[in-house]
């Protein structure tokens, strides 16, 4: 994909657009600022990027999906209290106060969008990918979600229904992929390698065992 | 307010082109932008109604054509300003002009974050009052042109919908971005056709939901 060509603030490459590089400055600029005012200790900052970068990522979703997969008491209770499930795997905190687990089936397919904003839920999708934020997803996933989706490369029967979930309160949405056939008797953790993270925003599906072995 | 930030329904923005293998962060100053934000935002000196509302405050253009990191740099420094932490030769010139807001404690350390950030905001509240629409009810969405922050989306006004889910009470966005309290209302899930809101070629079995505070909604 020819991402230098972006006009709307992509930065995958180096020495990118001017624009970005002052911004760069500008951030360079701000942090220098709040350390001297004694503001922000950059250890905490180092701290919280640690976080997010390497520790809280979809893997965290992946292990919700696959446990629920696994477990049928567990499944109820996550369509019950999802935000109590997810916090018994350990999964709590902010933006991920109020959740809401929406299970996809043959005849509805779930897909999760912040219209106004960036809503995630962060404990068990970490930060959200460059393009959940942008203008594109935002305006098109409630007004063409099947469209969007054909850009994702998943195309649905007509005969699935949409839902989409526009998080415009605090509530956050983890969408449960269907568990792909011929999985049976698999472990969580080989059922985790399935669920990717837009399968749990609802771009995409979970992996079949054909893909992941390919 | 109906600002770049409304983008539901939105024609002409182009393809959402996912990156394959996408990184956390695409640049150092990324990393540095979002870390900024959270720990001033530990201060407690602003909601999180009040960040949003300083971010969709930004012109149209230039949010719609902003990156996401750019846009939260951007309203970190208006609630700063706005706030008393920085004067804006400060933030020109990356350098003290004034002396510090004094905030009777110490900066967030590195060992603190961790728990700040499993505590994470709760925004239920209990309310005396009873909700006033059980599942199942059909809701109409107000109709409204506000000055102010709300979470009612443009392309929802109007529209006529069903309650499915009752959350509690939330603190109220529209009263809490402009620091006039938190007014605490039910919080309720509301599923609307998508033909009701984009006409007869929407497919029949395709929905929108959205979160939706009482004073949105009136009975059908």
């Amino acid at each position: 994909m020819a991402h230098d060509t972006h006009d709307h603030g992509h930065h995958h490459h180096d020495g990118g657009h001017s624009e970005l590089s002052e911004t760069a400055l500008r951030v360079k600029a701000l942090e220098s600022l709040l350390v001297e005012k004694g503001y922000v200790d950059p250890a905490a900052l180092d701290e919280l990027i640690d976080t997010y970068e390497n520790r809280v990522g979809p893997r965290n979703g992946a292990q919700v999906v696959a446990h629920a997969w696994s477990n049928a008491a567990y499944m109820e209770k996550l369509r019950a209290d999802a935000t109590g499930a997810i916090a018994d795997l350990g999964f709590i905190g902010r933006q991920g106060e109020h959740m809401v687990a929406v299970e996809n089936t043959d005849d509805v397919h779930n897909m999760v969008v912040c219209t106004l904003c960036s809503c995630y839920p962060w404990p068990v999708l970490g930060l959200p990918p460059v393009w959940y934020k942008a203008p594109p997803y935002r305006s098109r996933a409630v007004s063409d979600p099947r469209g969007v989706l054909a850009e994702f490369g998943v195309r649905l029967p007509d005969a699935v229904g949409v839902k989409v979930w526009d998080s415009t309160a605090e509530v956050r949405y983890l969408v449960i992929p269907q568990r792909p056939s011929g999985t049976e008797g698999w472990s969580e953790e080989k059922l985790a390698g399935l669920v990717t993270r837009d399968s749990m925003i609802g771009t995409g599906l979970a992996l079949t065992p054909e893909q992941v072995a390919s | 307010m109906n600002g770049g930030q409304d983008l539901g329904g939105v024609h002409g923005l182009g393809p959402i082109d996912p990156e394959a293998d996408e990184p956390v962060f695409h640049a150092e100053w990324e990393k540095r932008a979002f870390a900024l934000t959270l720990a001033m935002g530990f201060y407690g000196q602003w909601n999180i109604d009040q960040g949003r509302h300083a971010r969709e405050s930004m012109h149209p253009a230039k949010y719609m054509t902003s990156s996401y990191y750019q846009i939260w740099t951007e309203g970190l420094i208006k609630l700063m300003l706005d706030t008393g932490f920085v004067v804006p030769g400060e933030v020109h010139l990356g350098r003290q002009e004034v002396t510090p807001r004094d905030l009777h404690r110490d900066p967030v350390g590195a060992e603190e974050v961790a728990a700040i950030l499993m505590k994470g905001g709760a925004s239920s509240r209990d309310l005396d009052t009873d909700p006033k629409f059980p599942a199942g009810t059909r809701v109409r969405a107000i109709r409204m042109n506000p000055e102010g922050h709300t979470r009612l989306p443009r392309y929802l006004r109007g529209c006529e919908g069903e309650i499915v889910a009752h959350h509690n009470a939330h603190v109220f966005p529209d009263s809490n971005a402009h620091g006039k309290g938190e007014n605490p209302q039910h919080l309720y899930t509301v599923m609307f056709a998508a033909r009701e809101l984009w006409g007869e070629k929407a497919p029949a079995n395709d929905f929108v939901h959205a979160d939706l505070w009482e004073s949105y909604l009136v009975p059908a």
